[in-house]
């Protein structure tokens, strides 16, 4: 099937056919990745700018891998740093750059829709990286790459997600994806840390943790934020690990062949026990990071695709 | 039309075959309607059938349309002084008039804010100079609106302050309040307040709900409102102050609202126009013009409340009119300015209330015009032989589609742009003298 989008600013408006199509091409990526020559010509000529609102390490390091290796000039701006400082709005900064005319713009914003209004204003292609607590798209694409390798499918599987799912974009991303594609979530944490009307998403939703687990096929984990651990929303960081912490106790309770995700960076020892992260039976942690250049070089070349046959339209 | 004096004679004029919309006596009915000297001087079933009765006089065939006091908007944000680039005496008072807006409460939350009786005399002068509509201004209740100190409410009322409130600062310090709410009932001063828990709002710019969590962003619950309605209704209780609630939006506040009201306090509430015609879901892709303090909330909350102005549990509707420049809109939803612009289009929002049958057009001018002229002891808001000649004549019917750009208020942040809407103000008089229409 066709991509016919101009953006991928969220798992939202992807249709299950897309979805699998992104995911179709990501493979044929994760073959090149693995081979002597990883370099592609999807992307030559074209200009990509990594325009980062927030700190980021592998997201960033993972696009600008894409894109070099599909031949574009990549571009890294850390907007932390730089304009916003001096008060120069995100709509200036937006007109700027499309001044300097790029075909790609990977952009990650602490506000939730920051990247939508953007992509409003600028005449390329946008990919959000993230923004707030709203969705993070790739990231969806690469655990669904990494499950679909694991598992052989997407639909009918039992798959929880586990730790703050209220202030996650990558919960919010992934729960749009697995139920577009047809599979079981359930959805475990403390009260505290679930989002209001959770219970109208058409998932489960547990605060017992070995409840949850039962007869998982996938453990999805997330990160939990150091400054949300100092008894604002959880007591403590040894209770939580107590509770919600991944041991292999708990995963004791999910399937036996289950798998072991996190989006990573972990704290190991507050959301997810050390050795257990390293299991290489368990854990495909390192596999979601190599999955992760793979979706993105194939939603870029996708978008890049689009961008040499769809006549550009201008807003601003 | 200009209305011409003959002799000595008042000025006069006849209104005839108009729907006349009494919300004092909750009428809908044909009849005439008789303006001498800026005041109402009678009503009649139909036009005199004397013809020297017509001597001399202006008369006006208003064709079956609806002739209704004019509006009474309790909270208008006018950005003068400090933001006169997103609206002025001039602009607002223009656009009220276009709205059927006779009369314009203004809020003091500016910048400086309206806390002293020197400020307040600014406000007064660059309104009677700039605007065609009453301007009736309110002030502070704390110095700053920091919620520390009370304003000189004594002199503020005698400079013509109409009411007290620090807006949406919440005077989160109970002790304060209370000294605040004590001091205003020996004055007989009404005091409006803002029920909104600060703690549990903190941040947020939607309600919370299924809505909010998908999109991601920082919301509160409607609870907040009640939270904070109850502790304002405790110290109403405690001090026998006037209070009134700027905006009550949600369910769950209602019967509180009820049972302070049978149990005698001097309390009464107002609803802006937003929540009563849009809901949380409106927000869609983070449109910022449908950022409001406090958030839009669930279609179950707006029913309620339009329910609760049926009733007359709630009193009043208001514009809330808030002017926020493009700049400080089009930002990120968290990031942008709360408000929306609103004198010009209360009445055709209104109408979809009419429209869809949830309320007829004298219980919408109870609460647009008579409830709010009462709580504010003025003597607008009537039909009746005496009353000032605040006018509003409108077409219910007439369709159109809104373009924010043909707005009258320098600011364009209206939640209604491009929405299709039914009715138009054809004419609006202040004191008999017509500010609107040909």
């Amino acid at each position: 099937m066709d991509f016919r989008h101009r953006h991928l600013l969220g798992i939202e408006p992807l249709a299950p056919a897309e979805i699998t199509t992104i995911l179709d091409l990501a493979e044929r990526y994760v073959e090149l990745n693995r081979g002597p020559r990883k370099h592609a010509d999807a992307l030559a000529g074209l200009t990509q700018i990594n325009m980062f609102f927030e700190n980021s390490t592998r997201t960033q390091a993972s696009f600008e891998l894409a894109g070099q290796r599909l031949g574009a000039d990549v571009m890294n701006m850390q907007m932390q740093a730089s304009s916003i400082k001096k008060g120069e709005t995100l709509i200036d900064t937006a007109m700027t750059l499309n001044a300097m005319h790029p075909d790609l713009l990977v952009v990650r914003h602490p506000h939730s829709g920051a990247v939508d209004l953007l992509a409003q204003k600028v005449n390329c292609a946008v990919l959000n990286a993230g923004d707030g607590r709203h969705e993070h798209p790739t990231q969806a694409l690469l655990d669904a790459l990494t499950i679909r390798r694991a598992k052989g499918r997407l639909h009918r599987l039992n798959i929880a997600i586990c730790g703050d799912i209220a202030h996650s974009r990558v919960a919010r991303s992934n729960i749009l994806l697995l139920g577009k594609m047809e599979s079981r979530i359930r959805l475990i944490g403390p009260p505290t840390l679930m989002p209001a009307g959770v219970a109208d998403w058409g998932v489960e939703v547990y605060d017992n943790m070995r409840e949850g687990l039962a007869g998982a096929d996938v453990v999805m984990m997330l990160r939990l934020q150091k400054e949300r651990m100092d008894g604002a929303f959880i007591p403590s960081e040894r209770e939580y690990y107590h509770r919600y912490g991944l041991d292999a106790e708990k995963l004791g309770h999910a399937k036996d062949d289950a798998i072991v995700m996190h989006p990573g960076p972990m704290n190991r020892g507050v959301e997810i026990d050390g050795t257990l992260a390293d299991d290489i039976n368990r854990s495909v942690i390192q596999e979601q990071v190599e999955m992760g250049v793979a979706v993105r070089m194939a939603a870029m070349d996708l978008l890049a695709r689009n961008l040499r046959s769809v006549p550009q339209e201008v807003t601003a | 039309m200009t209305i011409q004096q003959e002799g000595t004679r008042p000025m006069t004029t006849l209104f005839t075959n108009a729907r006349l919309i009494d919300p004092e006596r909750g009428t809908d009915t044909i009849g005439a309607l008789l303006v001498e000297g800026g005041e109402i001087k009678d009503i009649l079933p139909h036009a005199p059938d004397d013809p020297e009765m017509f001597r001399a006089r202006n008369i006006l065939d208003c064709e079956g349309k609806c002739l209704a006091p004019g509006i009474v908007d309790i909270g208008v944000k006018v950005s003068e002084p400090g933001e006169r680039h997103k609206e002025s005496f001039g602009t607002a008072g223009f656009a009220a008039a276009a709205g059927g807006v006779t009369t314009m409460v203004t809020r003091p939350d500016t910048t400086p804010a309206i806390d002293s009786p020197e400020v307040l005399e600014f406000v007064a002068r660059r309104a009677n100079a700039d605007s065609p509509v009453r301007v009736l201004p309110m002030a502070a209740l704390t110095k700053g609106r920091e919620g520390r100190e009370m304003v000189e409410i004594g002199f503020l009322r005698d400079a013509g302050a109409v009411a007290f409130t620090d807006c949406d600062a919440v005077v989160t310090n109970t002790k304060v309040f209370a000294r605040c709410l004590t001091y205003a009932r020996s004055l007989g001063a009404l005091v409006i307040a803002h029920p909104q828990d600060p703690g549990l709002s903190d941040g947020a710019c939607v309600t919370s709900g299924k809505f909010a969590s998908l999109k991601g962003l920082p919301a509160v619950s409607p609870m907040a409102e009640r939270m904070a309605l109850d502790r304002d209704l405790a110290l109403v209780e405690m001090t026998g102050a006037k209070y009134h609630a700027d905006q009550i939006t949600s369910a769950r506040a209602l019967p509180r609202l009820e049972r302070a009201k049978a149990n005698g306090l001097d309390v009464t509430a107002g609803v802006s126009i937003h929540h009563l015609t849009l809901n949380e879901t409106d927000v869609g892709d983070y449109r910022t013009f449908f950022k409001v303090k406090p958030p839009l909330r669930s279609e179950d909350d707006r029913m309620a409340v339009v329910e609760a102005v049926a009733s007359g549990l709630i009193d009043v509707i208001s514009s809330m009119h808030t002017p926020q420049d493009e700049e400080s809109k089009r930002l990120p939803f968290e990031e942008a300015a709360s408000g929306a612009v609103a004198l010009e289009t209360l009445l055709p929002a209104a109408m979809r209330l009419f429209h869809a049958g949830h309320l007829d057009l004298p219980t919408l001018w109870r609460a647009l015009s008579l409830n709010p002229a009462k709580r504010l002891g003025l003597a607008q808001g009537r039909l009746a032989a005496g009353a000032p000649a605040d006018l509003v004549l409108f077409d219910p019917d007439a369709p159109f589609v809104l373009d924010r750009f043909k707005l009258r208020s320098k600011s364009k942040n209206t939640p209604f742009d491009g929405a299709r809407m039914e009715g138009k103000v054809l004419s609006t008089w202040v004191g008999g003298e017509r500010v609107f229409g040909a």
